[in-house]
């Protein structure tokens, strides 16, 4: 009785857990504090003048959204690597692969029941899928590769990626696929599925996509949903403690075997999360286009870190801003290799990104 | 043959040898005759892919010294390839440079660019460095794609590709008319290159290339017969140079001039690989592949001989990519994306890391693969339009999905790949009827 009285005042407070968090992760609160004050300045300019802010705030919310997306895709990415260092160059595949079974499951479902019920059930088939697959690739692909140099390792998603490819276009074939009903509800905004933001000096109102802001939406849920779980459940502890020392985990019960595909169950669970949030874009289900979107979140989870699932949704964020603005202010071209001219600079100033864990090297 | 249970070495002409073995030898002689034979029993079509295992050769080579050997992994092997490839064209098409020369130029340059994009490695290791060399595919492609200069035409309307000239090396017309005049220049030519052959094999300590002498006896052995050839055509009064040598490599699927001069190509790159890991400066990349601290401690100088890595393997890269463009009518980024980076770590990793043989394994082994299961299709398919239709349009998936299949069984049957596996081979046959 009195040793828990004992750790009840022991207990630190709420304030101080907050004081200790950004004591922590000071780098983050920065950005979030010029963030922050970037977007009140944004939002006090927006009311009081023209087209140009009006421009500036689109390419923003594009850029938020579009970094949603590859804060997605990254987190997939980083899930992976932190507890099996393992860096996944079949995650486009996976996204694919989640899409299409993500959109067999729409054809199959859509004309039996309403269209809620569909997406939830198509939902909950797409997870259980990823699952399975998690565990099958653990089983047969991975394991044997435990112990082998990064090369081998990289080549082995890489091969991965080609076989899951062909099976894939063998399947569905090459075509883009539209979903046959929208996964995400729009009857939140007016008719045409926009959100309307009027402005004074400009001549049109402005819009903004719903499935842009359910994409962020969608993000943030993924987002809160892993910290909780790597916070507070056993398997999230398993699976830090794994990614800290595989061995010592070990030595204190827990099965790295399970851990691992969990890590990567989760993953294709994300992949496929974000291979359908594509399908609902203009892109599309395609076996030709997801993987190139995907190919975009390798800067993304480099410059925030490889190991830091904050890294990612950071990164994802900052790539996604960097590649509007240079579009919309530079040079349309531009876009494609601003993120890697970005990621080549933060490299020479932070060689393990903005958040990643520094290693430490001992012979 | 004695049995024997390891190699003995009683002098030092024997330790230096290359190929210490006897069976090695005998392989070594059959590879020769291979290629002095293969032009004439293959045809057109069969010559083409050869020249194309050779080209992949020798950027699987580039690629092996870097990955394989220095342990620093580049997924920007496609930029490489396509900044020697542009480098040599460019200089062909609007310098009017000599292409032997603008083959060199192009490699330079490449060396030069690839070591650039070296320099991070003074920071980065393992994967991080991966994606910077990823970079580095993406923007000289994003370069190719919109640099209007290098656009060539086509039929009045300007496209990606670029245009690389004809690649004959003498105005043979002039030869034509000054038959005296060329046949002592290819006499001076010739006495120049028995000069140097003599030169390089005796500078050298005697027995340190003695397997390789034989290569270069036959190199230089078809060089001179070559030359001979020229200078009794030039003495014949009744045939022109001009009729003989007016055939544009590329054309007409002329792959036999292709091949002669994509042969000692190779073959130099293979001798020059396999030496460079007998020097301190192979070694030293070995040394900072296997442990880059304990390479430092023992006074390797890193961030130097990383970036020198890079350097070599881009320059050998380049050559491979300058071959590429003389062997083509036209190049474009379709030829240098990331896929082809893919295809060439697919090469070492399948032929085996860390071995110049095993390069030419993994380049032959991904090359053929596709025209392999083309033609098993095709014999499957027949000749019924129905069947034809379907077999068009699972061929890329199935070529796709047995490409990624080799990979994954090779990595998680044995990881040492093909050079492991012919290793593994004749260790059995060598050993029986014991285990080991």
């Amino acid at each position: 009785m009195t040793t828990n009285t004992k750790t009840e005042t022991l207990k630190p407070s709420i304030v101080e857990k907050i004081v200790a968090w950004v004591r922590a992760n000071v780098l983050l609160c920065i950005v979030l504090v010029v963030l922050l004050g970037v977007m009140i300045a944004m939002l006090r300019q927006a009311f009081s003048s023209g087209s140009e802010m009006q421009k500036f705030i689109r390419l923003t919310y594009a850029g938020l959204t579009d970094g949603s997306l590859l804060a997605l895709i990254a987190l997939g990415l980083v899930l992976v690597y932190k507890s099996t260092d393992v860096i996944n160059f079949a995650h486009g595949e996976f996204m694919v692969i989640g899409g299409f079974v993500g959109y067999q499951l729409l054809v199959w479902l859509s004309p039996n029941m309403n269209a809620p019920l569909a997406v939830i059930l198509a939902v909950v088939g797409m997870v259980i899928a990823a699952v399975l697959f998690g565990i099958l690739l653990e089983r047969f692909v991975l394991r044997p590769m435990i112990g082998e140099p990064v090369i081998s390792v990289i080549m082995v998603t890489i091969g991965l990626s080609n076989v899951i490819a062909a099976i894939v276009g063998l399947v569905w074939g090459n075509n883009a696929q539209r979903l046959p009903i929208e996964a995400l509800p729009n009857n939140l905004f007016n008719e045409s599925g926009r959100f309307e933001i009027p402005f004074e000096g400009a001549r049109r109102p402005l819009f903004l996509g719903h499935e842009n802001l359910m994409l962020i939406a969608v993000v943030m849920l993924v987002t809160i949903a892993l910290l909780i779980f790597f916070q507070r459940s056993k398997h999230g502890i398993a699976m830090r403690a794994t990614a800290d020392d595989q061995q010592a985990a070990m030595s204190m019960g827990i099965s790295i075997r399970v851990v691992f595909a969990f890590a990567w169950s989760l993953a294709a669970i994300t992949a496929a999360l974000a291979g359908l949030m594509i399908g609902e874009t203009s892109i599309g289900v395609s076996a030709q286009d997801i993987p190139v979107v995907g190919l975009r979140a390798f800067p993304v989870i480099i410059l925030g870190g490889l190991d830091s699932i904050t890294g990612a949704i950071v990164g994802g964020l900052i790539i996604g801003l960097v590649e509007t603005y240079t579009g919309g202010y530079i040079d349309p071209s531009l876009k494609e290799i601003a993120p890697y001219i970005l990621l080549l600079i933060v490299l020479m100033i932070r060689p393990y990104g903005l958040f990643g864990q520094e290693i430490i090297e001992r012979v | 043959m004695p049995s024997q249970s390891g190699i003995y070495h009683e002098d030092y002409a024997s330790d230096m040898q290359l190929r210490p073995t006897t069976m090695q030898r005998i392989r070594q002689i059959a590879i020769v005759a291979a290629v002095l034979l293969m032009p004439f029993i293959l045809g057109s079509n069969e010559l083409r892919i050869v020249n194309q295992v050779l080209i992949a050769a020798v950027g699987a080579v580039g690629l092996n010294i870097l990955t394989g050997y220095t342990g620093q992994i580049s997924l920007g092997q496609g930029a490489f390839l396509a900044i020697g490839a542009y480098g040599c064209g460019l200089m062909m098409a609007f310098f009017n440079v000599p292409w032997p020369i603008a083959l060199l130029l192009g490699a330079s340059i490449t060396a030069i660019i690839g070591g650039f994009f070296g320099l991070p490695s003074l920071r980065l290791k393992g994967l991080y460095l991966a994606v910077a060399t990823l970079s580095a595919q993406v923007i000289v492609e994003w370069v190719i794609k919109r640099w209007d200069p290098i656009d060539g035409e086509l039929d009045g309307r300007t496209t990606d590709a670029l245009n690389i000239p004809s690649n004959l090396l003498v105005n043979w017309q002039w030869v034509d008319a000054n038959r005296w005049l060329a046949t002592v220049g290819i006499v001076i030519l010739i006495g120049a290159v028995l000069w140097v052959t003599w030169r390089l094999q005796s500078n050298f300590q005697r027995d340190r290339f003695m397997a390789y002498r034989y290569l270069l006896y036959v190199v230089v052995g078809l060089i001179v017969v070559f030359l001979s050839g020229l200078i009794v055509i030039l003495q014949t009064p009744m045939l022109s140079l001009q009729d003989v040598f007016t055939e544009d490599w590329r054309l007409n699927g002329n792959e036999y001039a292709f091949y002669c001069f994509a042969m000692p190509v190779t073959i130099l790159v293979i001798m020059a690989a396999t030496n460079l890991f007998r020097t301190h400066i192979g070694r030293a990349f070995i040394a900072i592949r296997d442990q880059d601290i304990a390479a430092e401690v023992m006074g390797v100088n890193i961030f130097r001989y990383k970036v020198l890595s890079f350097m070599v393997s881009s320059f050998i890269v380049g050559l491979a990519g300058g071959m590429l463009a003389l062997h083509s009518t036209a190049i474009s980024f379709e030829r240098f994306t990331i896929e082809v980076s893919i295809e060439y770590l697919a090469m070492i990793i399948i032929g085996g890391l860390g071995s110049v043989s095993g390069s030419v394994y993994g380049a032959a082994f991904i090359v053929i693969l596709p025209e392999l299961l083309r033609t098993l299709g095709r014999t499957i398919a027949g000749t019924d339009p129905a069947s034809l239709s379907q077999f068009n349009r699972i061929l890329p998936f199935a070529q796709q999905g047995v490409f990624g299949a080799a990979i994954l069984i090779t990595l998680i049957v044995e990881s040492g790949g093909i050079r492991k596996i012919w290793q593994n081979t004749k260790d059995y046959f060598r050993l029986w009827p014991f285990e080991y």
